[in-house]
């Protein structure tokens, strides 16, 4: 069993962002970097998954040198080996990244792919399904439980009316959701060990990657709203008054 | 001096406090109680309580910058007492029994404590005898293939909990430093009482213990190290603890200032926000200033000290400014919370509270500067037959 996981760092998402001069990007100085919460997912089940059924556990992730770090605390989880595609994260869309993963895909032949289902700067909740479809596989996103039996995995998704169940042939690609399972810390062993795990370092050349055109263009962003002060309200009536003539709720 | 693998340590440090430790510190809080055998576990399944100890026992045999950096990770726990019960653990009662106990006792005594199935506490102070560790009353003398133990221990931290007690006790009539030595007492031995739990200003949740030793018998094995050295001992491990106390104020006080900015931010009166009074502004950019300076310190002495050399000066210019400025954060920002601040169960009360203790714990305030003076040679010289 060979489990290919992608993971991505991000911005502290409890930090309080700031945004660049001219609003084409978020001020990346000083800023620090987290694995996604979602990919943390991801990886413990991939360990999990090895912890059962045996095999590998290639982590994955397209960045500058810096994102080694990441790496490093994926691997610090258990993870047995890397792969670092080099790249620019302002030069990367949802679909470069599921062609770039696409490539590693067919140079590695991993049973099983896991991703997070989305990430939590972005939002975009896309590079798992574009992937399946670049690989003609099956997907199952929003796992909230995974259980292998043969060449099958059996899947339970959170979809908006509840909990769906399905089966599918592997190779497939499995996105995680939070309520999946709950990551383990790196232990001091598992840190230490880390260090001297492999981290294969690929150019997106190296690994055949001609087409870098992105589908998406960011003309801006802009912050949300600084919320307004509130106030007291001198009794049940106001408050009902407020509600219904100011807010508009009732 | 820190590392990718320190920061890794470090986070899951974090990732350990924000998910099993700090929703739950209220409740502690509250009850006085925290569940010690429980923590130490969630450290010690990590591989974190044994950074600097031989791996023969389960340590990982890392110098002492790993556990400066622990130390300081620490303080994102939403009080002093937790963190104070992991400090123990690890750094005030194991170190002397790592380097000086016998196999058989480290066999059964440290390497349960670094997996966090034992907790242990450090016996040093009584009722009459704090900064002044020189003049401890309890006494072990010996019977036949025992130790037979008599006195009280005061102000034990994790002592109403703790397995074991690196006990410190005067051995014989010899002068009161080559008179002592340190002896491990299990904590079920037969004599020890520990009925009283201490109600205290700060660290409520912190398990503080007075514990009675009547006729206490323990095999002469547990002696720990030499008889006659355990003030030498206990000497020994003081530059440690002192960078390790240092190194714990420091985040508790940074998230105090940075809570309070947000919090006074957000507050108005007379028009505008509190933060927006200069008054209010400068003096918290004085304080992260202030804070700043006393981790340079703490880092200053702890790359010193791992390159060998002896920090007893800077690491105890470190605890006193840790005491000093913790104090002095904790009364600044609990102004600007006013009445809020003044509330029981507020965050910065608590901080109020607990700092205290800093100036008072592992050598009082004028016990660090008294030493400072000794080694900068001001201290007067004391007459002969004088106290």
């Amino acid at each position: 069993m060979k489990i290919l996981v992608a993971i991505k760092r991000v911005i502290d998402p409890d930090a309080r962002i700031r945004l660049n001069a001219d609003s084409s990007g978020v001020e990346e100085e000083s800023v620090e970097y987290k694995v996604n919460p979602f990919c943390e997912n991801a990886i413990e089940e991939a360990l999990v998954l090895q912890g059962a059924h045996g095999g590998e556990v290639v982590l994955v992730t397209v960045g500058p040198e810096d994102v080694t770090q990441t790496i490093r605390s994926g691997l610090a989880m258990g993870a047995d080996r890397a792969i670092r595609i080099e790249g620019v994260d302002t030069e990367l869309d949802s679909d470069l990244v599921a062609r770039i993963l696409h490539k590693v895909v067919e140079r590695e032949s991993p049973n099983v792919i896991l991703l997070g289902k989305q990430a939590v700067d972005g939002d975009n909740n896309q590079v798992g399904q574009l992937l399946a479809q670049y690989m003609g596989a099956s997907q199952a996103c929003f796992a909230s439980e995974v259980v292998l039996e043969g060449e099958q995995a059996k899947v339970t998704r959170e979809v908006d009316g509840g909990l769906e169940t399905i089966s599918i042939p592997l190779p497939a690609v499995i996105t995680a959701d939070l309520r999946l399972n709950e990551p383990r810390y790196a232990s001091l062993p598992g840190i230490m060990k880390a260090k001297r795990k492999p981290i294969d370092v690929l150019t997106l050349d190296e690994l055949g990657v001609t087409d870098t055109a992105l589908k998406i263009e960011v003309l801006s962003l802009e912050l949300p709203p600084e919320r307004q002060a509130g106030s007291m309200v001198e009794s049940v009536d106001d408050l009902l008054d407020k509600l219904k003539n100011e807010a508009r709720v009732l | 001096m820190f590392t990718e693998e320190h920061d890794m340590i470090r986070d899951t440090v974090r990732k350990i406090i924000e998910r099993d430790i700090n929703p739950y510190v209220e409740e502690w809080e509250k009850e006085g109680h925290f569940p010690a055998h429980q923590v130490m576990k969630l450290f010690g399944d990590a591989g974190l309580l044994g950074l600097k100890y031989s791996e023969e026992y389960g340590g990982a045999d890392l110098d002492y910058t790993y556990c400066v950096a622990m130390a300081e990770e620490l303080g994102e726990i939403a009080c002093g007492g937790v963190p104070l019960a992991v400090g123990v653990q690890t750094d005030m009662c194991t170190p002397a029994l790592a380097r000086f106990g016998s196999d058989e006792l480290r066999e059964q005594y440290l390497r349960p404590s670094l997996t966090g199935e034992m907790v242990g506490c450090i016996g040093v102070s009584e009722s009459s005898a704090g900064s002044d560790v020189a003049s401890i009353k309890t006494t072990a003398r010996r019977d036949g293939d025992d130790w037979v133990i008599n006195g009280e221990k005061m102000w034990i931290t994790n002592g109403y909990q703790a397995d074991w007690m690196c006990c410190l006790v005067n051995t014989s009539d010899d002068k009161p430093h080559k008179n002592k030595s340190l002896i491990l007492i299990p904590m079920d031995a037969k004599g020890v009482d520990r009925s009283r739990k201490l109600d205290k200003l700060g660290m409520r949740s912190s398990d503080t213990a007075q514990i009675f030793f009547d006729n206490v018998r323990v095999p002469a094995g547990n002696l720990i190290g030499q008889q006659g050295w355990g003030f030498f001992y206990q000497m020994l491990q003081f530059q440690e603890e002192r960078l390790w106390g240092a190194a714990n104020m420091i985040r508790g006080l940074e998230n105090a200032v940075s809570e309070t900015i947000e919090y006074t931010r957000g507050r108005s009166a007379f028009g505008k926000s509190i933060l927006d009074n200069q008054v209010v502004h400068y003096r918290l950019a004085e304080l992260s200033t202030e804070i700043e300076a006393l981790r340079a310190l703490t880092y200053r002495a702890t790359e010193l000290y791992v390159k060998g050399q002896d920090v007893t000066r800077l690491a105890s210019m470190a605890k006193l400014k840790a005491g000093r400025l913790g104090r002095e954060v904790a009364d600044s920002c609990l102004q600007y919370w006013g009445g809020m601040g003044f509330m029981w169960e507020a965050k910065i009360a608590r901080l109020y509270r607990d700092v205290r203790l800093a100036s008072i714990g592992g050598g009082a305030d004028e016990i660090m500067l008294g030493i400072i003076c000794k080694m900068d040679g001001t201290l007067p010289k004391r007459k002969k037959g004088g106290a």
